[in-house]
């Protein structure tokens, strides 16, 4: 039961990383049908920048630890939307028509791209979070939770919150839900389609941004590949819950976050450690494939039909 | 005269939506039976269900004597049916000459194999599939057009080179989804000499139409659908004067 | 007329030519060994990713579907020849053994992932198979315990040379005055494997399945009402393209004498999905022309930039190997923008972009 209630704990953690993240991919994907491949790279790229600051902040300067983390935060959002924001000028913009494959591409090279960048800027070593945040440990029932795990599943329910408020409840919002069901019609009510899609490149890389901080500190360090495996393990959560779905991706990311930690926590028992946690990697992609077969509109999704 | 095509109460919703309710009718080896109705009556939902797009939620076809179960689009065709689609549906980028050949391979066997080492078997059966794929698009009157780009053809050379491709497969029964569509009285009274021929070569024939002169003069029987029922059938003469077919149509009495 | 017309319509001038290009082939490899056998390794690898290029053509070329994890057969086709010629087991089976038990190997999984998935729409399909390909390279990485299968991380060594009888492909022999290396007798036993493929390639599309894999990239749904059971097509592709990976991993593994996860990573199918692109997909001689390419430029790359650095600068700035990922991921993006049908697209390749 110990186990239990630990891996739930960690899987809450990891699963509301996920989430964060995976909000970005299905929101591009709802809005113009990109798989936004490079996203991953802009969570690795906010975590470098934060890393970097939060760095030099700790060993510089005697503030808060709280305070650190935020400049850290703050200084890598802008960062983030600025890789973004390129990429939808640069790369995406003008294959908007084009065949399946040219973005797809284009998405990996990008993300190829940006990758080689970080290493170049950053160096092959990993940054290390320094030590600031004090190693409190509240118990429960047997297992553990910090405060960084707390602090983690807190900020991504309230960004979670917010993208909700700001999706349904705001003319941005609106504009946004619109372009996503017609982009043709949504223009010719004068919504400025070409903003609107920059803006949820934005948006979803704002929320990679802090997805970076999150992870990187969870984890303790950042690296300049941190970036592929996660983003695309969060896009398999955003499948999972329906791709296009933000409530969708929110659940995709829980869930997935869960049943990999309770995964890894349990397959040594259940195949009599022929496997053990360290194909823990694999579920997400079991999961994926899973989902795709199965219901491959996803748990919140809608069902499509073709007509002849 | 025998029965090649039997639907009986033929049901098929969509969500909330009755888009058939009921339909039974029979087509008759060699006639050729034209399915009219307003926009929305369900016909190329029926033909959608005939040929194995949607399945039926209630009904069932027999075909030629036993029944047709089709589990997967494709058997329609081993079956015997070929269809046309109302927006043209060719291999846009392959010649017309492919797009026929194409037609044929329902019918032949080569495989992977077959491919690879290109034995006797397999170059003979090539050759026949080049034969009869010229054959047919000279049946049609585009001999002249066989390495021309489909997408290239004038409208009414794609319609005609999607009826080669649909008899390339051998069927029993053609089903014709508004072959006329978008063509001037000319084209028109060219696709009705083809198709009296393609029925007298032996090809039952199954239409969608709003042409009216050409369903009146061309179909032996007609079935009206409208809403989903079916509201009258029988010879052209009889169905025009239907009451019920003229109310569809044109709406009821003004009070 | 196009340069192929004229030659078609002069076989004096194509005659003269494919004698010319088989000498040049012939003596390829010594003029290289000059340099360096080293060459010769690079040209033999290049080889083998066109065999895998052109594989992946016929899957993304031929059948237009989208596949991202392709690597993994070629991991599993690698693994099976390393499995039954070292001694990881202690089995020595014969090459032409196993290179069939490698390619049906391959061929099963290319089922395996197919059958399930290859109803879906392009870019999940993409995505689902480079999930495939990533659980495939876990698996090697992991499979050490508790049975040792594929020695993890390490890999499995001293894995056999082809031999026939006594001639062994990986010592050095010297025939007709000249000094065969072992690389350069992999070069010719490469190349004629390479001209088979290129053959079988060529055939397959001229024919019924041929003709049945564009129909269902041009239109599934007219596709599958003229009779063609566009799964099994599909699937058909799915294999063929397996197979073909299968055998290059397993001359890979004889080559190399050594294997390890690291070499079936992620990238390297993104690797080989760019040569399909680069080169003109569905093009069998542009897939050749960007497999070359890729497989080269890298390579010569690695020989300037280096030493220019170090002439410039005085030291290395940039690692070539990160030059070499940069400039790769650039022209991914560039290519897409600016010549999204490759190099050398095929003619309907260039028609069904032109619509668009």
């Amino acid at each position: 039961m110990e186990i239990f209630l630990q891996q739930l704990i960690n899987g809450l953690t990891l699963g509301s990383v996920y989430a964060v993240v995976a909000l970005g991919y299905t929101m591009v994907y709802g809005i113009i049908q990109l798989i936004n491949f490079a996203h991953g790279e802009v969570v690795m790229i906010g975590a470098m920048v934060a890393f970097s600051v939060i760095g030099w902040l700790a060993a510089n300067t005697a503030l808060p630890p709280l305070v650190i983390v935020l400049i850290g935060t703050l200084a890598a959002i802008p960062a983030c939307v600025g890789v973004g924001y390129a990429l939808e000028i640069f790369a995406y913009r003008r294959l908007r028509h084009a065949p399946r494959l040219a973005p797809l591409i284009t998405a990996i090279g990008a993300s190829i791209v940006l990758q080689q960048v970080a290493m170049m800027i950053w160096s092959r070593n990993p940054l290390g979070f320094p030590q600031i945040i004090p190693n409190t440990v509240y118990h429960l029932e047997g297992a553990t939770i910090t405060l960084v795990q707390i602090a983690i599943i807190v900020t991504s329910v309230l960004l979670m919150v917010g993208l909700t408020l700001v999706v349904y409840r705001t003319r941005l919002g609106v504009a946004m839900r619109a372009t996503s069901q017609n982009a043709h019609i949504a223009g010719l009510m004068g919504v400025n389609v070409n903003q609107i899609i920059a803006a949820t490149f934005m948006i979803g890389a704002a929320l990679a941004a802090v997805a970076g901080v999150m992870v990187g500190s969870y984890y303790g360090i950042a690296h300049y590949t941190m970036g592929s495996l996660l983003g695309l393990k969060a896009f398999c959560a955003a499948v999972l819950g329906g791709i296009g779905n933000l409530a969708g991706a929110m659940l995709g990311g829980m869930l997935l976050g869960i049943v990999e930690a309770l995964g890894a926590g349990y397959i040594g028992d259940f195949t009599n450690n022929v496997f053990g946690s360290n194909y823990q990697d694999v579920f997400a992609f079991l999961v994926l494939i899973g989902v795709l077969v199965f219901r491959p509109s996803g748990l919140l999704g809608e069902r499509i039909g073709e007509r002849a | 005269m025998s029965i090649l095509l039997d639907a009986r109460d033929i049901g098929k919703r969509f969500g909330g939506v009755e888009a058939l309710s009921a339909i039974s009718l029979t087509i008759e080896h060699g006639e050729i039976y034209g399915l009219i109705g307003p926009n929305g009556a369900g016909k190329t939902t029926f033909f959608n269900v005939l040929t194995g797009v949607y399945r039926a939620d209630s009904g069932g076809f027999s075909f030629d004597g036993a029944p047709l179960n089709v589990s997967a689009p494709h058997q329609v065709a081993v079956a015997g049916i070929a269809r046309t689609f109302q927006n043209i549906r060719l291999f846009a980028n392959m010649s017309a000459l492919e797009n026929v050949m194409v037609g044929r391979h329902v019918r032949t066997h080569a495989g992977i194999f077959g491919a690879i080492l290109r034995g006797a078997g397999t170059r003979a059966e090539e050759r026949a599939i080049h034969e009869r794929a010229r054959a047919l698009l000279d049946y049609v009157g585009l001999a002249a057009r066989g390495n021309e780009i489909a997408h290239s053809l004038p409208y009414g050379d794609q319609r005609r080179l999607e009826i080669a491709r649909a008899l390339a497969t051998d069927p029993k029964l053609l089903a014709l989804d508004e072959p006329a569509a978008g063509m001037n009285a000319t084209e028109t009274a060219t696709l009705r000499q083809l198709l009296e021929r393609i029925r007298t070569d032996g090809t039952t024939l199954l239409l969608i139409e709003h042409d009216m002169k050409l369903v009146m003069g061309l179909c032996d029987r007609i079935a009206v659908l409208d809403y989903g029922r079916k509201i009258a059938e029988g010879a052209p003469a009889a169905v025009r004067k239907d009451a019920a077919v003229i109310e569809a149509y044109l709406g009821g009495e003004l009070a | 007329m196009t340069f192929t017309d004229k030659l078609k319509t002069n076989p004096t001038a194509l005659w003269s030519g494919v004698v010319l290009i088989a000498c040049a082939l012939i003596a390829l490899p010594f003029a290289l060994a000059m340099a360096g056998t080293t060459w010769v390794r690079v040209t033999n690898l290049a080889i083998l990713f066109t065999l895998l290029a052109l594989g992946l053509n016929i899957v993304v070329g031929f059948a237009g579907l989208l596949d991202l994890g392709y690597i993994a057969f070629y991991g599993v086709g690698a693994y099976v020849y390393a499995l039954l010629a070292s001694p990881q087991f202690n089995l020595h089976l014969p090459f032409w053994v196993i290179l069939p038990i490698g390619a049906l190997a391959a061929c099963v999984f290319g089922v395996l992932l197919g059958a399930p998935t290859l109803k879906l729409r392009g870019d999940y399909l993409a995505i689902v198979t480079l999930g495939f390909g990533e659980i495939v390279r876990i698996f090697f990485n992991n499979l050490s315990q508790p049975v040792n299968i594929t020695n993890g991380p390490q890999g499995i060594s001293r894995i056999d040379p082809f031999t026939i009888g006594s001639f062994s492909f990986s010592q050095n022999e010297v025939l007709l005055g000249l000094n065969f290396s072992g690389p350069i007798k992999y070069y010719y036993l490469l190349l004629l494997v390479l001209i088979a493929v290129i053959v079988i390639n060529l055939r397959l599309e001229d024919s019924r399945i041929g003709r049945a894999w564009q129909a269902i990239r041009e239109d599934e749904v007219a596709a599958q009402a003229m009779g063609i059971n566009t799964t099994r097509i599909k699937l058909l592709a799915f294999a063929m393209g397996a197979s073909f990976g299968g055998v290059a991993g397993g001359m890979f593994a004889a080559m190399q004498g050594f294997i390890s996860p690291e070499s079936f990573v992620l990238v390297e199918s993104v690797m080989v999905l760019s040569m399909v692109v680069l080169g003109g997909m569905g093009n069998i001689w542009g897939v050749i022309v960007g497999a070359l390419l890729l497989s080269f430029v890298p390579e010569l790359l690695r020989h300037t930039v280096d030493p220019l650095q170090r002439s410039l600068f005085g030291r290395l700035i940039v690692e070539p190997e990160v030059v070499r990922m940069l400039l790769f991921g650039l022209a991914l993006m560039l290519m897409m923008l600016f010549r999204p049908a490759g190099l050398w697209p095929s003619k309907v390749r260039q028609r069904e972009l032109a619509d668009e």
